[in-house]
């Protein structure tokens, strides 16, 4: 049962968002019986209208609204006004994501105190520790039903993962398996286990992959005390004299703007809409942006040090079947300054289909070399590599200073340069990619740059002292008592791993953290 | 392990289609509006765009992404929405005729044969290098990596079988089959 709040009910916390962190957030909130409302820019598909078809999912719940790029990346050059994949939709990048749940590892919480001072890098210690954290990394595991945790059984391994293994075992790797992934290698919570569909990245139409649209919003409505509204993107958030905020400005589907009161609000709208939404809510009293006092709001942007190898082999492998991300390879993940680079980096299968992999292979290639590779797509194997990026301070999501979207509002710029390290790191990996394949038996490898940013992290960063980043431990801005980030904007540094299971385990603390405020008289 | 038959099936595609299906170089005859394919499998119509535009399309689509087992068919398929379009856009369609002119101004300068006509596929590549940063050669390129990769037949072709979930997935069709490692 539903509830629906009404728009002056100034006692409901508001979230922006209901993806990874505010999906969860707002289940979290209801089950301690606050009343919550979520305001989702996207409209609600249910599993019924996903599709196998990758052009046509994308199209359908993609953030396609204008941003521009600028910088270095080559993003900006091949995918100009695109610069991540990010969903537009009830359950946010869930739907679309691939499920791999890591946690970090210990040193990733203390980077400026492992790694030390790195030029041009605004490294930072987290404000918390994996100690801290490890209840609630249960928790999360916990509900997202994460293989290889908690005695859930792994996944059994597909042809793509038999390559990489096969290359990894030749070469020496240990640390090598089917990967953490809350997926259902065995029904539960309600949910089928994994039919090895292959179609992860456009929805789960068994359900097996955890989802906030499934496993955790409606959850949240059965206890009466959270209302999802799709369709109503939040243009700005307002305040009161004191710099407590009171309530949020949304357009409907009709453009139609209303306003909603609240009590609290948690922004959780990924790390490129969440900065932009505090920025666009400039005013007399907070001239740069709200919750902006450090000047950090939109800045050390991450990304993760992506990149991908594709292989092609004599035999048939058939990549296609199966998860999309099937396994992992995590020798490589440690810090180890030996290799030229601070941090690590983790390799994990990946899997497109034609159409994307004509897209994303090799952008702007065209001629005999590159259908050559085509040619042979069910010869194929592919990883992914995945690694800790260093926050730079001109790493940026900024206001446009000319161009605005629909409403009027100035779309966000991504800028990004990849820092000396980000460089040194991919060329290894790169490297250590093609030697799994080659040793697998591979006739040719490809390294294929980065896709737009499937994790984008960092803009409203976390911090012990105020003047060093723009929330507290808690995700609470260190500027408005009543004001939260609960997605992957808060994170310090970007560690290793795949971000979710961590934005999720954030988010589950942040609830007990407003429950308890709320209970203090604090909020 | 459960292997993909990439080979053309003859008719299902509603064309007549000989198994070999080769097709070096566009074998097309343009005659007003009209262009069909050597073999006259397939036809391509086109009421906005001249014939001569239309078949320097087809043969760059052709060079841009040459694959041998997919003949003109597929590659028409992919240019063909441009004929609508360039009714409804004078801009792209003066880019398409001026564009393709272009080209075979120098392709007879060269070659002593317009674009399409020339033999050698390696004159014809080296004439798209020179014009790799136009515009035409840009837009077609970023549009063909859509419509001709995103065709359900072209997947066949390259061992994609595409859908899964009405099928059940791979979890009993092979998803962990293979064997020669
Ligand atoms: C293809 C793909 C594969 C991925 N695979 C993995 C993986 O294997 N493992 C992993 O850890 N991560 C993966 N990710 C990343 C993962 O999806 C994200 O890290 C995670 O979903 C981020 O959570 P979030 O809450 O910050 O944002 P999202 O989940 O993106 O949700 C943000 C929501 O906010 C809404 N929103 C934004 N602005 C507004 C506004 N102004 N008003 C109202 N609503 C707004 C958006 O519409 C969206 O629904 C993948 C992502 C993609 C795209
Ligand atoms: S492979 Fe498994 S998790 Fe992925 S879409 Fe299919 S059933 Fe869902």
């Amino acid at each position: 049962m539903a509830a629906p709040f009404d728009l002056n009910d100034d006692g409901v916390v508001v979230i922006v968002g209901s993806g990874a962190g505010g999906g969860t957030l707002g289940n979290e909130l209801a089950q301690q019986g606050i009343d919550t409302v979520i305001l989702e820019a996207g409209g609600r598909h249910e599993i019924h209208d996903f599709v196998n078809d990758e052009w046509g999912m994308f199209g359908q719940i993609s953030w396609l609204d204008m941003r521009t790029t600028s910088g270095s990346w080559r993003v900006a050059r091949d995918f100009p006004n695109l610069p991540a994949w990010i969903v537009k939709a009830v359950g946010g990048s869930t739907v679309h994501w691939a499920g791999a749940s890591l946690r970090f590892q210990p040193h990733e919480f203390r980077v400026l105190t492992e790694y030390g001072a790195v030029h041009g890098a605004n490294l930072l210690d987290w404000p918390l520790t994996l100690e801290e954290l490890e209840p609630y990394y249960d928790r999360a595991e916990d509900k997202m039903g994460v293989t290889g945790t908690h005695g859930i059984p792994r996944l059994p391994g597909n042809n793509n993962y038999k390559v990489m293994a096969a290359g990894a075992d030749r070469l020496g790797y240990t640390r090598y398996h089917t990967g953490n992934m809350a997926i259902n290698s065995e029904n539960r919570d309600g949910r089928s286990s994994c039919l090895q569909i292959g179609f992860c990245f456009q929805g789960c139409q068994s359900g097996a992959k955890w989802s906030t649209l499934y496993a955790e919003i409606p959850k949240g409505e059965d206890t009466g005390h959270l209302e999802v509204r799709p369709q109503s993107q939040v243009l700005q958030i307002e305040h009161d004299d004191a710099g407590k905020v009171t309530g949020v400005v949304y357009a409907d589907a009709e453009g139609n703007q209303h306003r909603q009161k609240a009590r609290a609000i948690c922004v959780a709208g990924n790390s490129i809409e969440t900065p932009r939404l505090l920025l666009n809510s400039a005013s007399a009293k907070f001239p740069d942006g709200l919750a902006n006092g450090s000047g950090q709001v939109g800045r050390n942007y991450m990304r993760h040090m992506t990149g991908s190898v594709y292989a092609v082999f004599d035999q048939p492998v058939n990549m296609y079947r199966g998860t999309t991300m099937a396994g992992i390879i995590q020798d490589e993940s440690i810090n180890d300054p030996a290799r030229g680079f601070v941090g690590g980096y983790e390799m994990e299968t990946l899997s497109l289909g034609v159409p994307f992999m004509a897209a994303f292979l090799d952008p702007g290639a065209w001629g005999r070399d590159f259908t050559w590779a085509m040619d042979r797509y069910d010869h194929m194997a592919g990883m992914w590599l995945v690694g800790e990026d260093m926050p730079q301070e001109s790493n940026a999501v900024a206001l446009h200073p000319e161009i605005k979207d629909q409403y009027g509002l100035p779309v966000p710029d991504v800028r990004f340069d990849d820092h000396q390290n980000d460089i040194k790191m991919r060329q290894h990996a790169f490297r250590q990619g093609a030697a799994v394949y080659e040793a697998a038996g591979a006739l040719k490898t490809y390294r294929t740059p980065p896709y737009p940013s499937t994790h984008n992290l960092g803009t409203c960063r976390m911090s012990e002292r105020p003047e060093d980043g723009v929330v507290n431990k808690w995700g609470r801005a260190h500027d408005v008592p009543n004001l939260f980030v609960s997605d992957g904007s808060q994170f310090t540094t970007g560690g290793a791993e795949n971000p979710t299971l961590t934005i999720v385990t954030l988010a589950i603390r942040q609830a007990e953290h407003i429950r308890r405020e709320m209970a203090a008289g604090n909020l | 392990m459960r292997v993909i038959d990439k080979r053309l099936q003859v008719g299902r595609r509603g064309f007549l289609a000989t198994g070999a299906a080769t097709a070096a170089g566009v074998g097309a005859v343009a005659s007003g509006g009209v262009i069909i394919g050597a073999d006259g499998a397939w036809a391509l119509n086109v009421s906005t765009l001249s014939p001569d535009a239309a078949s320097t399309m087809l043969q760059m689509a052709r060079d841009i992404f040459p694959h041998d087992a997919l003949d003109d068919s597929y590659y028409a398929r992919a240019i063909e929405p441009y004929d609508q379009q360039a009714g409804e856009d004078a801009d792209l369609h003066s880019l398409i005729e001026e564009g393709t002119a272009a080209l075979n101004g120098k392709a007879q300068e060269r070659h002593g044969a317009s674009y399409a006509e020339i033999e050698s596929e390696d004159d014809r590549v080296g004439l798209l290098h020179e014009i790799e940063n136009s515009a035409l050669f840009k837009k077609l390129r970023g549009d063909l990596v859509v419509s001709l990769y995103n065709q359900p037949e072209v997947w066949q072709r390259l061992g994609y079988e595409g859908p899964s979930a009405s099928q059940g997935g791979y979890i009993d069709r092979g998803f962990d089959d293979l064997n020669w490692l």
